[in-house]
C-alpha cells in the first residue's frame, strides 16, 4: 500500500512578493510610469542633494561669523540671535518668566485630563490666564514690569494665537447659537457679523483695528497696540468659528433636539448638557482647521507693527554685523511654523481617524 | 393625591416663550445700537478734535504720488486718489486672475498626481501639499521677494531666453504685443469664433440626442478658436506686431515689464493655493464611488468617455464649491502684497493714500466694501452652480 505524504508548500513565485515586486508594481508597471517614476527620480536627484548639502552638510553649526568658510547656511546666525527669534526684546533676565510660563501651560494641559473636580477645572480655567498674564506682564508681587512693545518672537506669536482661540472661542459658540436660533432679529445681527468678517480679508480688520477702535472710544482710553491687534483677530476668529460649530450643530440629529426639549430641559441646559457636547465633538478636527489657519494668520500682526518671529527675520537683519542673513532666517522660522501647523494637522487627521471607526 | 396645577401658556409674561424671544431680541437689539451710538458718538468728537475733514470729497484730489504698476493712465502730477483707487482695484483683480489661473493648473496636476498608482509621484505630491500648505502664506511672499527674487542679477546680467524673455532683478521682461489699426478684426474674429463654437456644441448635442452619432466637438472646436483669429490676422496684412525688450545702458526698454513684487506675489499665492485645489480635486475625483467607473468600464466605454462623462460631472459637484471658495481665499490673501509694497487695494489705499489723507473712516470702508463685494458675487456665483449641478431627482 502507497502511503501518501504531505507536500512541501512551495513558495510563492518571486515575481510576486519582495521588494522587486513592489517595485514592479507600484514604481514600473507600465512604460507610461517608468517614465514618470524616472523623472520624478531626476527630480529628487537635482533637489535633495543640494539641499541637503546646504542645510546639513556644508553648514556652519558654530563658531563665530568670520570662521565661515563653507558655502551652506550660515546656522550661527540663528544660534547667535536664537534669543530675539523666540523672546523678541524680552530682557535677557527675565526670560525665565516666559519659560515659566510654558512650563505651567504644558503642566495645566496635560494634568487636565486627571483633575476630576469640575470646580477645580474651572477655577484652573480663570485662574490660569491671570496667573500666565502677570508672571509675562509683570507689575505685581514685584515682578518688574515688561511693557507689551518689548514682546516678540516666538513668544509673540504663540500668545497672539493662544489667545485668539481662547478668546474667540466662547464669541464663536453664541454667534453659532444665535444664528441658528429662532429669534429673527438675534439671527440677522449674527448672520450680518459673521458674513462681513468673512468676507473681507484679516488685514483690513487689523487695520480697522488699529486705526479705528481709538477711534470709537473716549480720548481719555488708551489702547495698546498688542491689545488693539488681540481685538481684531479675536473678532475674526469668531466668525469662522461660528461657522465650523454650526456645522458641527446641523450635523446633530433633530431627535436629540427634541429629546432634550421632552426632558423638559430649557434652552440653555439642553445646550449645555446635550447638544453643544455632541456638536463640539464632532467639530474638533475642523477646529484644529481653524486654529491652524489662525496659526500662520497670527504673521499679519507684523504689518501693523508688532515682532512676532516672522518680524524678527527682518530685525535681526538690520544689525550691522549680521547683514545679509535672511535666507537662514527666513528658513529657521519657515522650520518652525511648519512643525506646529502639521503636527496640529496630523493631530486633527488622527482624531479624525479615531471618529470614524465609531461606526 | 394632589397634583400642582399644571403651568399654562401666559401665566406671566417671563414663563412664556414667546413674549421671552421678543424681549431677548429687544435687549440685544438696545445694546447693538447703544454701542453703535457710542461708538458713533466718540468718533464725531475724535474726529472734531482732531480736526480730521470728513466725507468722500477727498477722492477729487490730487494724489503726487507715483505707482510703479498701472493699468489705466495714470501720472503722478494730476491723477486723483479715486484714480488711485481705482488703480488699485485693477491691480487686485490682476493678480487675483492671474493667481487663480496659475492655482488651478497647478492645483489640477498635483490633485491628479496624488492620485496616481506610481508610488513616488503619488508621494512627491503629498509632499508638496503638506509642505506648502503648513506655511503661513506671509512668509511665502516674503520669502520669495526677499530671497529668490532679491538674489537675481542685475538687468546686464539677466537670464534671457530667446533674446526675447529676460528675468532679473527689475522684474520679468516679455515682448508686448502692440496693437494696429485693424487689429480689432482679430478680436471679432474670434467672438465669432466662439460664438460658432456655442452653435456647433449646440447642434452637436441635437444630432447626438436624435441619431446617435458622435461628432468631434472638442477638435474642431480647437481648430475654429485657433484658425479664425489667425486667418483673419494674416487677412488684416498682420496689425499686430511685438516689441521686443533691448538693453540699453544699464536697463531695458520697451517690452512688458512684471514688477518683481507682481512675480513674488503671483509665486507665492499661487503655490499656496494650489495645496488646497489639489486636495479639493483629490477629494472631489475619491468621492465618486469605485462601482461607477467598473460599471462604465463593464459596458465598453472608452476611458476619455468614462473620465468625461462619468467621473468628472460626479466629481465636480464635490469639487466646484471648495475650490471657489479657494479662489475668493486667494483674492482675499492678495491683500498681503502690501508687505512687500506691490500697488494694489491695500497697499495704496490702506496704506500711502491713508497715510496722506487721514481719512480712516472713508478709506478703511471703502476698501472693506470691495472685499465685500467681491465675496457676495463669488457666493451668488456659488449658489447659482449649486444649484444648476444639483442632483436632479425625477
Amino acid at each position: 500500500m502507497a502511503t501518501y505524504t504531505m507536500k512541501e508548500a512551495k513558495p510563492a513565485p518571486s515575481t510576486n512578493k519582495g521588494v522587486i515586486f513592489w517595485l514592479r508594481e507600484n514604481l514600473f508597471p507600465d512604460v507610461k510610469n517608468t517614465l514618470l517614476t524616472l523623472a520624478g527620480l531626476y527630480f529628487l536627484y537635482t533637489i535633495l542633494p543640494p539641499l541637503l548639502n546646504w542645510m546639513i552638510f556644508d553648514a556652519t553649526w558654530s563658531g563665530s561669523k568670520e570662521d565661515i568658510v563653507n558655502s551652506g547656511a550660515r546656522w550661527i546666525f540663528i544660534v547667535e540671535k536664537f534669543d530675539q527669534f523666540i523672546y523678541g526684546f524680552y530682557p535677557e533676565a527675565l526670560h525665565w518668566r516666559p519659560n515659566l510660563v510654558a512650563i505651567i501651560c504644558i503642566l495645566f494641559v496635560f494634568s487636565f485630563k486627571y483633575i476630576k473636580s469640575i470646580k477645580v477645572k474651572i477655577a484652573g480655567i480663570i485662574l490660569f490666564p491671570i496667573v500666565c498674564y502677570i508672571l509675562i506682564s509683570g507689575g505685581v508681587f514685584g515682578l518688574e514690569t515688561v511693557p507689551t512693545e518689548k514682546w516678540g518672537g516666538l513668544m509673540l506669536t504663540i500668545l497672539v494665537a493662544a489667545v485668539g482661540i481662547v478668546a474667540s472661542f466662547p464669541i464663536g459658540i453664541v454667534l453659532a447659537l444665535g444664528r441658528q436660533s429662532d429669534m429673527p432679529i438675534l439671527r440677522t445681527l449674527c448672520i450680518g457679523f459673521i458674513e462681513f468678517v468673512r468676507g473681507v480679508p484679516l488685514i483690513t480688520i487689523l487695520f480697522m483695528a488699529s486705526v479705528l477702535l481709538p477711534l470709537f472710544f473716549h480720548d481719555g482710553i488708551e489702547f495698546d497696540k498688542l491689545l488693539r491687534a488681540l481685538i481684531g483677530i479675536t473678532l475674526f476668529q469668531a466668525a469662522y468659528i461660528a461657522e465650523v460649530i454650526r456645522g458641527g450643530l446641523q450635523a446633530i440629529p433633530k431627535g436629540q433636539y427634541e429629546a432634550s426639549e421632552a426632558l423638559g430641559l430649557s434652552y440653555w441646559q439642553g445646550m449645555i448638557l446635550i447638544i453643544l457636547p455632541q456638536a463640539l465633538k464632532i467639530s474638533i478636527p475642523n477646529l484644529v482647521g481653524s486654529f491652524i489657519s489662525l496659526f500662520k494668520d497670527t504673521t499679519l500682526v507684523l504689518i501693523i507693527g508688532l515682532f512676532d518671529i516672522l518680524a524678527m527675520v527682518t530685525l535681526t537683519n538690520s544689525d550691522t554685523n549680521w547683514l545679509g542673513f535672511e535666507v537662514e532666517g527666513y528658513v529657521f522660522v519657515t522650520i518652525i511654523y511648519w512643525v506646529f501647523c502639521f503636527s496640529m494637522s496630523q493631530y486633527s487627521k488622527s482624531i479624525e481617524r479615531k471618529f470614524n471607526t465609531e461606526h | 393625591m394632589k397634583n400642582k396645577p399644571l403651568p399654562t401658556d401666559g401665566q406671566g409674561i417671563l414663563n412664556n416663550p414667546k413674549y421671552r424671544a421678543i424681549i431677548f431680541q429687544v435687549i440685544a437689539l438696545a445694546l447693538v445700537v447703544f454701542f453703535a451710538i457710542y461708538f458713533a458718538h466718540n468718533m464725531f468728537a475724535n474726529i472734531e478734535s482732531r480736526g480730521i475733514t470728513t466725507g468722500f470729497s477727498f477722492l477729487d484730489n490730487t494724489a503726487g504720488f507715483g505707482i510703479s504698476q498701472t493699468l489705466i493712465p495714470y501720472d503722478d502730477g494730476t491723477s486723483t486718489f479715486l484714480d488711485v483707487f481705482i488703480v488699485g482695484l485693477l491691480n487686485t483683480l490682476l493678480v487675483s486672475i492671474l493667481g487663480i489661473i496659475f492655482a488651478s493648473i497647478i492645483g489640477l496636476l498635483i490633485g491628479v498626481a496624488r492620485l496616481s498608482t506610481n508610488f513616488l509621484v503619488s508621494k512627491l505630491a503629498l509632499i508638496y501639499i503638506e509642505t506648502f500648505r503648513n506655511i503661513p502664506i506671509l512668509l511665502q511672499i516674503l520669502f520669495w521677494y526677499n530671497v529668490v527674487l532679491a538674489a537675481l542679477p542685475g538687468p546686464r546680467q539677466s537670464f534671457a531666453y530667446l533674446d526675447s524673455i529676460f528675468l532679473n532683478n527689475r522684474g520679468l521682461l516679455l515682448p508686448e504685443p502692440i496693437f494696429e489699426s485693424g487689429s480689432m478684426s482679430i478680436l471679432i474674429a474670434f467672438i465669432l469664433a466662439v460664438a460658432g463654437v456655442i452653435y456647433l456644441t449646440r447642434w452637436a448635442r441635437k444630432r447626438h440626442h436624435d441619431t446617435g452619432q458622435e461628432f468631434p466637438i472638442f477638435k474642431v472646436s480647437i481648430a475654429l478658436l485657433i484658425l479664425a483669429p489667425t486667418l483673419v490676422y494674416f487677412i488684416a496684412g498682420q496689425p499686430v506686431s511685438a516689441e521686443y525688450p533691448v538693453l540699453k545702458g544699464f536697463n531695458f526698454r520697451g517690452g512688458l515689464t512684471i514688477i518683481p513684487e507682481l512675480l513674488a506675489l503671483l509665486f507665492a499665492l499661487s503655490i499656496y493655493t494650489a495645496t488646497y485645489i489639489a486636495e479639493a480635486v483629490r477629494a472631489g475625483i475619491e468621492a465618486v464611488p469605485k462601482g461607477q467607473k467598473e460599471a462604465a468600464k463593464a459596458l465598453g466605454l472608452s476611458d476619455y468617455v468614462i473620465l468625461t462623462k462619468v467621473i468628472l460631472p460626479q466629481a465636480l459637484r464635490v469639487i466646484i464649491p471648495p475650490v471657489i471658495n479657494q479662489f475668493l481665499n486667494l483674492t482675499k490673501n492678495s491683500s498681503l502684497a502690501t508687505a512687500i509694497g506691490y500697488p494694489e487695494l491695500v497697499t495704496l489705499f490702506s496704506g500711502t493714500t491713508l497715510n496722506q489723507v487721514g481719512q480712516a473712516i472713508e478709506i478703511i470702508l471703502m476698501t472693506m466694501a470691495v472685499y465685500l463685494v467681491i465675496s457676495i458675487v463669488i457666493s451668488i456665483l456659488l449658489n447659482w452652480i449649486n444649484a444648476k449641478m444639483e442632483i436632479k431627482g425625477r
